[in-house]
């Protein structure tokens, strides 16, 4: 056994391991080295060529196309916008709340963690005739706003407890210290407490880009009769209804959609990885 | 998931700031947490209107008829319910969503199991670079990664080719415009689509097992499925029952791929309950909001009993794991 461990060459075994995991991988990320590929192609050439990835001449064409003419480059802004509000908003939200949930005793604290877990799961298809009716109530329903408050203003459990998990493990004398010097429960929060749970906000913001950059249900109803709103995703959607067999415009939409998400998950890999596993792990 | 057990709350009132005051009455705690209730505001606010709100009127709509959010709708009983128990493309959709938890579940769990097995070997080389390129998928956005396959699918797409030529079939096909085969194609997209998450949170449990307990084992002179069997499952089951719970309750989230990979067709063969809801609620020219709201009732009925489950299985799960 040792011997075989000080061995330098790989055992047959390791060989074959990385083959049947490169063979794996390869199919897993084929698909983006496929669509890079289509969106510098002509669309009879997509379908044409048979396996070949490589394009005769680049038509980087396609990218203009998408962005100005089918209308990405609006869709892309408002992505954008609904992205930054609902991340600045479940980020205040629940770490005020979190804080509160995580440090302190109060009446209605166990109901209030008691309705949070009952609702923790409620898949979106479920509410979202009511969500509707009551951003129609609230004149809201074609709106930025609208949308924002639609991801952001319910549900998110899990980043109000990852931040009552957090602050729940600090020094109590965090507090103390501050308050002798004259400070309000505000001014705790804000300059202490809040800085000091930058790990946690780096997570709740890295999952809630996530999720408001890649949601679709939501965004495609509220903009059902209001275009000049649509996200990427709804927009794509509409791009194949309208133009069915522009196919390198819609990889190139596709790349231009993806892109953004794909590029921060590289730059960061690492934080992705630990704040799904340690969001898990609680 | 996170869960705020008891002992851990009673632990927090000694370690936070005001000290225990079972003295004082409700009237004057009210009055001196203020500012927590400030606090809280914003959830309070927002969890009311958009979770709990929702969750309340769905059962007061799916009692009307109601053909659209400009006029006001009537009341018509239980009239909604006894007409999708007598609808037949209500209970396709429920038997296609069944179907797709029942294969794509165990499909999702068990592969990223043997996946993260073998990426948790000490011997395994980049390890990493592989975790990242099953990871990927994960980020990308479901509408988006279903129109893509779309293409892909297509019978003159690369999947189809690939497979005609390595005489896995025999002529071009497209899975995902063919009504024998539009679920399982939406499954197999699934599947691909968030393996990593699981993979990650096996790669996370394969963490809690002690390093020393390997060693044990090959000191025994166990071989590597023997251990896997006698030593490794064993301390996996309540890790296992909960990756199950999370990836059933997420094979209720299908809507954004199923929709835009197959639109639930061809001939309903793909739709699923939440494509049924919107189908119903938005795509109809006269908008049956009210008959919709019914689907979703019955469609949440269901998923409670799942949650329900879920909450029983964590419940044993966390005994089975001890204090972590």
């Amino acid at each position: 056994m040792t011997a075989r461990l000080l061995t330098r060459r790989p055992s047959t075994r390791q060989v074959v391991t990385v083959v049947v995991l490169a063979v794996l991988g390869g199919m897993w990320v084929y698909p983006f080295v496929w669509l890079v590929s289509a969106s510098l192609k002509t669309s009879p050439e997509i379908f044409g060529r048979g396996l070949n990835l490589l394009p005769e001449t680049p038509v980087w064409e396609n990218y203009v196309r998408a962005w100005t003419e089918v209308g990405f480059s609006s869709y892309f802004i408002n992505t954008l916008i609904i992205t930054a509000g609902t991340v600045l908003l479940v980020v205040v939200r629940s770490a005020l709340a979190g804080y509160v949930l995580g440090r302190y005793d109060f009446i209605g604290k166990k109901f209030l963690i008691g309705l949070f877990l009952v609702t923790f799961f409620l898949p979106e298809g479920y509410t979202i005739i009511s969500i509707t009716q009551l951003t129609d109530q609230l004149r809201l329903l074609n709106t930025h706003a609208g949308v924002i408050l639609g991801l952001g203003a319910g549900g998110q459990i899990a980043s109000t407890l990852l931040y009552a998990g957090y602050f729940r493990r600090l020094p109590k004398e965090l507090e103390e210290t501050a308050r002798l010097d004259g400070a309000g429960h505000f001014t705790v929060f804000f300059r202490v407490m809040l800085p000091l749970a930058w790990p946690i906000t780096a997570t709740v913001v890295i999952l809630t880009y996530l999720y408001a950059w890649n949601v679709y249900l939501l965004p495609l109803v509220f903009t059902l009769s209001e275009p000049d709103l649509r996200t990427l995703a709804v927009g794509m959607t509409v791009f194949v209804g309208e133009r069915s067999t522009d196919w390198s415009g819609m990889a190139a939409a596709a790349v231009i959609s993806l892109l953004p998400v794909i590029a921060v998950f590289v730059a960061l890999q690492r934080k992705f990885v630990d704040s799904i596993a340690g969001a898990v792990k609680q | 998931m996170t869960t705020t057990t008891p002992e851990r709350d009673h632990r927090s009132t000694t370690q936070a700031p005001p000290p225990p005051r079972r003295g004082l009455s409700w009237a004057r705690r009210l009055r001196k947490d203020w500012w927590i209730y400030l606090f809280l505001l914003p959830t309070i606010l927002g969890y009311g209107a958009y979770t709990i709100y929702p969750l309340l009127a769905s059962w007061w709509f799916a009692l009307l008829d109601w053909p659209g959010f400009a006029t006001a709708g009537t009341f018509v009983g239980l009239e909604n319910f006894e007409r999708l128990i007598g609808d037949e493309l209500f209970w396709n959709a429920f038997w296609n969503s069944l179907v797709f938890l029942v294969i794509a579940v165990p499909a999702r769990v068990g592969l990223a199991l043997l996946l993260a097995l073998v990426l948790n070997a000490k011997k395994t080389p980049f390890k990493g670079f592989f975790r990242t390129l099953f990871f990927l998928p994960v980020v990308t956005t479901g509408a988006i990664v279903g129109v893509v396959f779309t293409l892909l699918l297509d019978a003159g797409g690369p999947i189809s080719l690939s497979l005609v030529w390595s005489g896995l079939i025999d002529s071009p096909a497209n899975f995902a415009a063919e009504a024998g085969t539009s679920l399982f194609a939406g499954i197999a997209v699934w599947v691909w689509k968030w393996l990593g998450i699981t993979l990650i949170y096996w790669l996370a449990a394969l963490q809690t097992v002690p390093q020393s307990v390997h060693e044990a084992a090959m000191i025994d002179g166990a071989g590597a499925w023997a251990e896997f069997r006698h030593v490794t499952m064993p301390l996996l089951v309540p890790f296992l029952v909960i990756i199950t719970l999370i990836d059933t309750v997420a094979a209720f989230n299908v809507f954004d791929l199923l929709q835009t990979l197959t639109g639930g067709g061809p001939s309903f063969s793909s739709e699923v309950i939440e494509i049924f809801i919107f189908r119903t609620a938005f795509q109809a020219t006269v908008p049956q909001l009210g008959y919709a709201s019914a689907a979703a009732v019955l469609f949440g009925l269901i998923t409670t009993v799942f949650a329900l489950a879920q909450g029983l299985g964590m419940r044993w799960a966390r005994s089975r794991m001890g204090t972590s």
